[in-house]
């Protein structure tokens, strides 16, 4: 077989080193009624060539980035990826190791995930982040979680932005609804595609325990945080900030710098393939006075016994494997060699490059939009600022949408199905790969 | 402003071998203002971007600033630091340290695999969606179970996706419930995933010979339990032999089963799960079927489930019609969602193209390797070691540090002595029921000469400990930096480079 290396004799020798004549002998003690029906039933084998086949011909039944027009965001981003990425990630002392239980031999991805956390405090202005959890959504709800520790047993309340993303409200909902003591309430965007903050003065009280909000939102839309911590700290509420589209932080304010609690977000846009949406990470920033209710690993610096400086995992007294059931996460994965693809991503960029090619993303953006609004079918749905995403609203999106797909043009995510009163708008997104000539052809097959 | 660094290795060290090399630059430590490896021309004026002054940030302080290959030979000479399958033999019990092949790598980077979004009109990825949903099905003959679904990122959560669908079906029988029983021997995540769905844990003591017997399950069982989590094989590397007997315990009881399938490696060919009175298991795909650990993630950690239960599945579902697939959304029973989108894709597609170049058989050839391998260094190790528990083991084995100690040498002691020999360490310490526990799993991917190398090694580190303890007790010797002061890690926490901090230099 193809990744077994044992030849007959190998397997004789090893069964007279055992003692005994055949394999079988060593599950003979599993009931003979599991073991007579545990045949699988699949085809055999095939050869590397056939796989390769295989593969190939199920990746060219789906429309790519490169051979179709994508103005599509909505949490996952197609943003270009410098070569030097992929061969970090390539080599395998990275991606053929486990979780740097052992620090002497692992100091390669101990202090790469240092950097990364270091990386990840700089662009969120956060004292504090984890090595990474599994997505922006669980992120989002774990940053609730933490909260609920954080936070006194009189305040359960949770506020969640309805302009935050639909996928990452629906997980919130899903690891809320076990907890019995938890509450969770919706507060409504306004003509501006922000969270209204009127709606939201009025529902905070003192038994609010977090306001959650999108920044930049689902919509794209970059929320003014200084009026809502402004409401979050006079009731002693925490402010919990998502970012879906953290090159946004290239150029935005951070939310460290509004006064967030806790900044959470997706990765995936700095160095991660779209990949149908997965994996990327989500990345987890906290303020230095709640490290020991983070959830998920961390690395730390120390010395070694000759005084060197070396990283090793640390505070794992949070952790799963050292206090179980009061653990403050089940958590024991980090996306290690996702957030190490975005470690070189933004090392490569570095500080002038995140700027360059955040602000090459609002100016593409600005423009589509412009040229879009141009056209007497579509008009701008909101009046807010935005990023590298704008919401339009189409006279006929069907027909819009059906002579898009003629041209091999997807030109955003419809919105109806996350809200009824959006059904007639689309979610546009332009990133650096969406040349001008392309957006020209949307324009014109819009016009048709 | 930073002063202009220097990359170069000081004089005293350029002259060490490697692995002597002192301690590598932070990022942040190199570098130079205004460098940068990625060129991208200005496509406006300044101060045209529509964005108010207000929202924008003027700087991102201490970030890198860096040329193209000064990053890559930072990251190259951080590899170096790193043990990993590829360069050194990996027995990490309970991790499934298997090859991961090459194959896989290079058809999850195709670009109608990588370059595809989740968003799209699912009429233009229905390449994606047949590898789901083949997926699907091929996992399900596996396990012998009836509906799954791929969405959770990771075993972990995977186990708390599976505790909340048993939640949801025992809540639409008139009462979640209030306890999950764990046996001893079980994974941290269990009892930590049954906190966060709302249980409380009862744990039960696994017998003599290291198995959960029934009479102990039924004296906790009663109808305020929801549920037990066992693990088959265990973390011993033990079969559950009266598992089918358990089931029908909690069963009676109106509980359900839960069964951790972190040790699959164990069971290909050998016995179904769905076949044991299971009726709800998470299998880590990353574990058995060979993505790369990548350091710690990505996985992915399907769930899959009997008849009853394949209403409360996490949304969307994948389902064929007219040879068509698509999206199901509207499942008013589901649990709803655990993460974005389709779950870890790329690691899906990994898993796949493994399953399909062993075909079933190869699949069932793999465990009997990996139940031989196992049992070969367990024969082979007794000579100087104790050996946990006297029974045939499955996919791993589990010694103990017990013969040593009359020498003064612990567990910890004999796993940084193997770093000095090349060997990765097995899992130490776990499980807890099992005092300095040394859990071996060998995997089937690896020679007999390598197993006997390592059974060598750990002969001659045995000897050690007799002869000169020592240099067991102060190692490693060999690796780039030493033992670490994990207690200082831990008293005053040093999370991030700090420019103002000043032992970073």
């Amino acid at each position: 077989m193809r990744y077994t290396p044992h030849t007959l004799s190998d397997q004789e020798q090893m069964l007279r080193v055992i003692g005994i004549d055949s394999i079988e002998q060593l599950y003979q003690h599993i009931p003979e009624t599991l073991r007579n029906r545990a045949k699988i039933e699949l085809p055999g084998g095939l050869t590397e060539l056939a796989v390769r086949r295989r593969l190939a011909a199920l990746a060219s039944r789906n429309a790519t980035a490169t051979d179709w027009s994508f103005f599509l965001g909505g949490g996952i981003y197609h943003h270009f990826i410098p070569s030097a990425v992929d061969a970090v990630i390539s080599r395998s002392e990275f991606a053929t190791s486990y979780t740097p239980y052992q620090p002497e031999v692992s100091q390669g991805t101990l202090q790469a995930l240092f950097e990364y956390q270091t990386l990840i405090c700089q662009l969120t202005g956060m004292e504090i982040s984890n090595a990474g959890v599994y997505d922006g959504a669980s992120a989002a709800a774990e940053a609730v979680l933490m909260s609920r520790r954080i936070q006194p047993l009189n305040r359960r309340r949770v506020l969640m932005s309805r302009a935050l993303h639909p996928h990452y409200r629906a997980v919130i909902a899903t690891y809320l609804k076990n907890l019995e003591d938890m509450q969770l309430d919706e507060i409504a965007f306004d003509p501006s595609g922000a969270t209204d903050v009127a709606e939201l003065k009025r529902k905070l009280d003192r038994e609010s325990m977090c306001v959650i909000v999108g920044y930049p939102n689902f919509f794209g839309i970059i929320e003014d945080l200084a009026p809502i911590q402004a409401t979050c700290a006079e009731n002693g509420t925490q402010l919990i900030t998502v970012t879906p589209e953290p090159l946004a932080l290239g150029l935005l304010k951070p939310p460290g710098a509004w006064g967030a609690d806790i900044a959470v977000g997706e990765g995936q846009s700095l160095g991660v393939p779209m990949t149908l949406g997965g994996p990327g990470y989500g990345f987890f920033a906290s303020q230095k006075k709640f490290v020991r209710s983070l959830p998920g690993r961390l690395v730390g610096e120390t010395v070694d016994t000759e005084g060197q400086r070396g990283f090793v995992l640390t505070l794992a007294t949070r952790e799963q494997h050292i206090r179980r059931e009061k653990a403050t996460s089940n958590i024991c994965t980090s996306q290690t060699l996702c957030t190490l693809a975005s470690t070189v991503f933004m090392s490569l960029l570095g500080k002038s490059g995140m700027r360059r090619l955040a602000e090459v993303n609002v100016v593409r953006a600005r423009d589509a939009r412009e040229r879009l609004v141009s056209r007497p079918q579509l008009q701008a749905c909101f009046s807010g600022p935005f990023f590298n995403e704008f919401v339009l609203r189409a006279s006929n999106l069907e027909s819009l949408l059906s002579r898009c797909a003629a041209a091999q043009i997807v030109p955003g995510v419809p919105l109806g199905q996350w809200y009824p009163e959006l059904n007639d708008c689309l979610l546009v997104c332009v990133t650096e790969m969406n040349e001008r000539e392309e957006i020209e052809r949307l324009v014109r097959v819009i016009g048709d | 402003m930073r002063e202009r660094r220097s990359n170069v290795l000081s004089e005293s060290s350029a002259t060490k071998p490697q692995s002597e090399v002192s301690v590598p630059k932070l990022l942040f430590e190199s570098g130079s203002p205004g460098r940068s490896g990625f060129y991208w021309p200005a496509e406006h004026e300044k101060g045209q971007t529509t964005i108010p002054e207000a929202f924008l940030r003027e700087d991102i302080p201490g970030f890198p600033e860096l040329g193209e290959l000064e990053v890559l030979r930072h990251f190259t000479r951080l590899s170096h630091r790193n043990f990993a399958i590829e360069s050194q033999f990996y027995p990490l019990g309970s991790c499934t340290m298997k090859y991961n092949p090459k194959v896989n790598e290079v058809v999850a980077r195709l670009p109608g695999l990588a370059q595809i979004h989740p968003l799209a009109p699912v009429e233009i990825l229905q390449g994606a969606m047949e590898l789901l949903y083949n997926l699907e099905r091929i996992l399900i003959e596996i396990s012998g179970m009836d509906c799954i679904s791929l969405q959770p990122s990771a075993g972990a959560q995977g186990e708390l996706t599976g505790l909340m669908l048993i939640r949801a079906c025992l809540t639409e029988r008139g009462s979640p419930r209030k306890k999950i029983i764990v046996p001893d021997t079980a994974h941290g995540t269990n009892p930590a995933s049954s906190t966060l769905c709302g249980y409380d844990v009862v744990q039960i003591s696994s017998t003599a010979r290291g198995v959960i017997d029934t009479a102990t399950v039924a004296k906790v069982m009663d109808e305020d339990v929801a549920a037990i989590m066992i693990t088959n094989p265990n973390t011993l590397g033990l079969f559950e032999r009266d598992i089918e007997a358990i089931a029908a315990v909690v069963h009676q009881k109106g509980g359900l089963v839960y069964l951790d399938g972190a040790n699959l490696n164990a069971l290909m060919g050998v016995a179904k799960p769905g076949h044991m009175g299971v009726d709800v298991l998470h299998m880590n795909l990353h574990k058995t079927f060979s993505t790369p650990h990548g350091g710690g993630g990505p996985g992915a950690g399907p769930v899959a489930v009997k008849e009853g239960l394949s209403e409360y599945l996490p949304v969307p579902r994948i389902v064929k019609q007219n040879d068509k697939l698509g999206l199901l959304e509207d499942c008013p029973k589901s649990i709803g969602r655990v993460r974005s989108f389709f779950g870890n894709f790329g690691i899906l597609v990994r898993a796949y193209t493994y399953i399909i170049s062993l075909g079933g058989e190869g699949l069932e050839e793999s465990s009997r390797m990996a139940l031989l391998n196992a049992n070969y260094i367990r024969k082979k190790l007794e000579k100087g070691y104790q050996i946990a528990y006297g029974e045939p083991c499955m996919h791993e084995c589990i010694f103990t540090d017990r013969l040593q100690h009359k020498y003064g040498v612990n567990t910890l002691d004999i796993a940084k002595r193997l770093l000095d020999y090349g060997f990765h360490p097995p899992t130490i310490y776990f499980p807890l029921v099992v005092s300095g526990a040394l859990m071996i799993e060998p995997t089937e991917t690896e020679t007999p000469e390598t197993l006997d190398a390592f059974v060598e090694a750990m002969l001659a580190i045995a000897q050690e400990s007799k002869e000169n303890s020592d240099v067991v007790k102060n190692a490693p010797h060999s690796t780039p930096v030493k033992r670490l002061d994990e207690a200082r890690a831990a008293r005053k926490p040093v999370l991030r480079w700090d420019p103002g901090q000043g032992g970073a230099e």
